[in-house]
């Protein structure tokens, strides 16, 4: 995703460099439009990437802009730690979500942004309440630092695993009375139906791609890391870019070389190359660490571990579920989306999923990286493991660290306990097979 | 002390304390068929439950008297404390007498306890209430009248018969008196906090979570009748203070004496907000759910698990400071409690504009040890008589 712009080594093999060199320039000129908004009349919505409404934003002619993005960015480029020591000494309690205080320290430090150049004010938060009690307060902070109205969305949470008929009627009444007015007055542009159904339409063919990309795991050996290499491939259907032609030509580009990886009996590509011997595969539930991204990575395909299915790169989207935008029902679809995203489902709909993928793509174990800062991934993830391991038989790993405060990265302990884990998963093997 | 007021609040302690329901058990055993429905805090519409024949049970953690010996092992070290205690309850048997729980949207900890529930208990009745955070009467309006038509329907299948809209109004004025008598109750304290001192308010209304609304409010007017006639309680010189981040994980008793013996008035709070969620009555007239309905919309305490439009928020705060007389305020939030902690720094933001002192420590409900906070408490009291222009 964002973190393509990151990645220190570009692939030599033929065919991989097309889609990141891609993601690049995409998520650069991104950030490059959105450093020269000010300048250019081009105004900036700020959002989030669960229940984000990028196709409604983007027919406005408006940027759109995710705070998360820019702390996971921070954490990668090591800047996460001095951003959230600023936020707390404003004020803002240690216990609290440390994407929030990368944020807020952020922009207490003048927010530049991962390009290096200053980001800009939001001229609208529109505040997609999904999944995320923080995200409330989270918009409730920057509306008192910036001067800029907030279009507020409640998302129903899915407890009981379907989406009611009022739940739709509710989001959709609230995009027309809340979301679309706002972003009528900010941009100055009426709603235009037509042009939201083009790009809902340009969505679903991008979903279809990325879905086909993600089920190429259930392959043994599996092609792709679902986990680690599926935060790059969920990057620009996550952020910015559905509903575009870029994100369509993204997604058919790296089907097309997930397509020749399989053909050619490739494993996913890591930092250091194709990954040779698939020797675990394991199904993973939890945000990854982002301050020691490559290094957690590192202890997973040093052991031979592919991760082949993960439910963090469901939080924008369940589109494996089957879920895709309709642009017959344009509305309809952006609240049937916002109610699916992973984080939004009840907890035994979460354990229901992540058994289906222990199941569909043979997994030899399940991982669960739980982050002291998210409590909504992380309350009842160890209800969660007892579940999976007695509903599948396939034993279950538990790591716990933080996705950008590199305080609670140890990673002599968390080596630790996925080199244990594994070894487990070995002698198990051993034992069924002796 | 007189006899009777120290037996009045003997017997909410001992309410209070009592981890195995008795007072619910007992009053389920009273008639055949009786039923009774737990609650997570902050809000439920408890006048459904009533109406329905039902005993509606706040479920409030477990305080500082209850080993964790199961519960620990369901939640990660950084979350708060009040699952960990609810989930000891619930695998020790102690909430079986009640025959369903509902969870309302606080906060993301609560909201999965409800699937956690489901999962650990599928024979019972389980409920997520999620709350509306859009108060247009046509927008949000429509979708709460919604989710409270299912709750009627589901509380109505448990109880075994219907839910009329007499029955609905009767519970309404029930629970508009206990309100009521609460306010009264909190409007005294205001006035004269050493007659009638938080640690003993919170008793008394504490055991709200377990009684029929009837019954608090009676114990209420009580304790208001009794607590003017204590003599010996005299004003002391101390300060006035509004304690702010208690509405969920609630602090333990002892917390709130330390407070009181550090030199604090406690004035106004957000202890137990459930019970006083509506600011002022629920119209008795009419469609008694649409009554409801307005009232959430229109009549909701202002506090962290609600979204705020622009410019609110700390607004109800410094009305409760000025209303009260209060000299400052003092924040106490539960570790890890998301609501509370994030709300804080918009708060203080706020009360530094209108220069009103505050300090801020945090609490679990298992806290067992004082000594820290009364030395902060008496810190913030003394710098409030000494040096305040307030």
């Amino acid at each position: 995703m964002t973190a393509a712009s990151a990645s220190p080594r570009v692939p030599t093999e033929a065919g991989k460099e097309r889609s990141m060199s891609l993601q690049k320039q995409m998520i650069a000129g991104h950030y490059t439009a959105l450093s020269h908004a000010p300048q250019e009349g081009r105004k900036v919505v700020y959002t989030f990437v669960p229940g984000n409404l990028t196709e409604l934003v983007r027919s406005f002619n408006l940027l759109p802009m995710l705070p998360e993005i820019n702390a996971l960015q921070s954490g990668m480029r090591k800047l996460s730690g001095d951003y959230i020591a600023e936020a707390e000494k404003h004020g803002h309690s240690e216990d609290v979500c440390t994407y929030v205080k990368c944020d807020i320290g952020m922009l207490k430090k003048g927010n530049i942004g991962p390009t290096g150049e200053k980001l800009p004010p939001p001229d609208l938060l529109l505040l997609s309440y999904t999944g995320c009690f923080t995200f409330m307060k989270w918009f409730e902070l920057l509306r008192q630092e910036y001067d800029c109205p907030v279009a507020m969305l409640h998302v129903p949470y899915q407890s009981e695993g379907c989406i009611l008929p009022h739940h739709v009627d509710y989001i959709v009444q609230q995009l027309r009375t809340e979301v679309i007015p706002k972003l009528e007055q900010v941009s100055g542009l009426r709603y235009d139906e037509d042009r939201l159904r083009e790009m809902l339409r340009l969505s679903a063919q991008a979903e279809d791609d990325l879905v086909w990309v993600l089920e190429s795991a259930k392959h043994v050996p599996s092609p792709i890391d679902a986990y680690f290499g599926g935060v790059y491939y969920i990057g620009p259907m996550f952020t910015a870019f559905r509903g575009t032609a870029e994100g369509v030509a993204y997604y058919r580009t790296l089907h097309e070389e997930v397509e020749e990886r399989l053909r050619s009996g490739l494993g996913p590509l890591t930092p250091e190359g194709s990954q040779e011997k698939e020797r675990y595969r394991l199904v993973m539930e939890g945000p990854p660490n982002w301050t020691s991204f490559r290094e957690f990575w590192k202890m997973f395909y040093d052991e031979g571990a592919v991760v082949v299915a993960s439910s963090y790169t469901k939080v924008g989207g369940l589109y494996d579920g089957g879920f895709r935008h309709d642009p017959a029902r344009p509305l309809e679809t952006l609240a049937e989306y916002c109610m699916g995203c992973y984080t939004n489902l009840g907890l035994p709909t979460r354990v229901e999923l992540l058994e289906r993928y222990i199941r569909e793509y043979r997994a030899d174990g399940f991982m669960i990286n739980s982050i002291k800062s998210c409590n909504s991934f992380s309350v009842g993830q160890l209800l969660m493991l007892r579940q999976l391991e007695q509903r599948t038989g396939v034993p279950g790993g538990f790591i716990e660290s933080d996705l950008v405060d590199p305080r609670y990265f140890s990673a002599a302990n968390i080596k630790n306990r996925i080199e244990s884990y594994l070894q487990m998963l070995e002698q198990k093997r051993a034992g069924a097979n002796p | 002390m007189s006899p009777e007021l120290v037996n009045l609040i003997k017997g909410a302690q001992e309410l209070n304390d009592d981890f195995d329901l008795t007072a619910v058990r007992t009053w389920k055993e009273a008639e055949t068929g009786r039923k009774a429905i737990g609650y997570m805090p902050i809000y439920v519409p408890r006048e459904l439950i009533h109406a329905a024949g039902m005993l509606p049970v706040g479920i409030m953690g477990a305080g500082e008297r209850l080993e964790i010996i199961r519960g620990d092992a369901y939640f990660q070290s950084y979350i708060c404390h009040i699952p960990r205690s609810t989930i000891e309850l619930a695998l020790t048997r102690r909430l079986d007498v009640l025959d369903g729980m509902l969870f309302p949207s606080i906060c993301d900890v609560i909201r999965n306890l409800s699937g956690m529930w489901t999962m650990l208990f599928p024979e019972r009745y389980v409920r997520y209430v999620d709350l509306p955070q859009n108060f247009d009467p046509e927008v949000g309006g429509v979708y709460w009248r919604r989710e409270l038509e299912t709750l009627r329907a589901d509380l109505c299948r448990l109880a075994g018969r219907p839910i009329e809209d007499e029955a609905l109004r009767q519970s309404i004025a029930v629970y508009n008196e206990n309100r009521s008598t609460i306010r009264e109750l909190y409007s005294a304290r205001s006035r004269q906090p050493w007659v009638y001192p938080t640690s003993e308010v919170y008793l008394l209304l504490r055991a709200g979570n377990l009684l029929p609304p009837e019954d608090h409010t009676m114990l209420l007017r009580e304790y208001l009748r009794l607590a003017p006639l204590e003599t010996e309680r005299r004003d002391r010189d101390q300060s006035r203070i509004v304690l702010v981040g208690t509405f969920c994980e609630q602090p333990p008793l002892g917390l709130l004496l330390t407070l009181e013996r550090a030199g604090c008035w406690i004035v106004d709070d957000d202890l137990l907000l459930g019970l006083r969620w509506t600011m002022g009555d629920i119209s008795c007239a009419g469609d008694p759910l649409q009554a409801l309905v307005e009232a959430f919309l229109t009549k909701s305490a202002e506090t962290a698990a609600r979204y705020l439009p622009e410019g609110e928020h700390g607004r109800a705060l410094v009305e409760s400071v000025r209303r009260n007389r209060a000299e400052g305020v003092i924040f106490c939030a539960p570790s890890f409690c998301d609501p509370a902690l994030l709300e804080q720094p918009m708060l203080i933001s706020r009360l530094d504009r209108e220069g009103i002192p505050h300090t801020q420590f945090k609490y679990s409900e298992d806290t067992g040890q004082f000594a820290v906070i009364r030395e902060q408490a008496g810190t913030f009291s003394d710098s409030i008589r000494l040096w305040s222009q307030a």
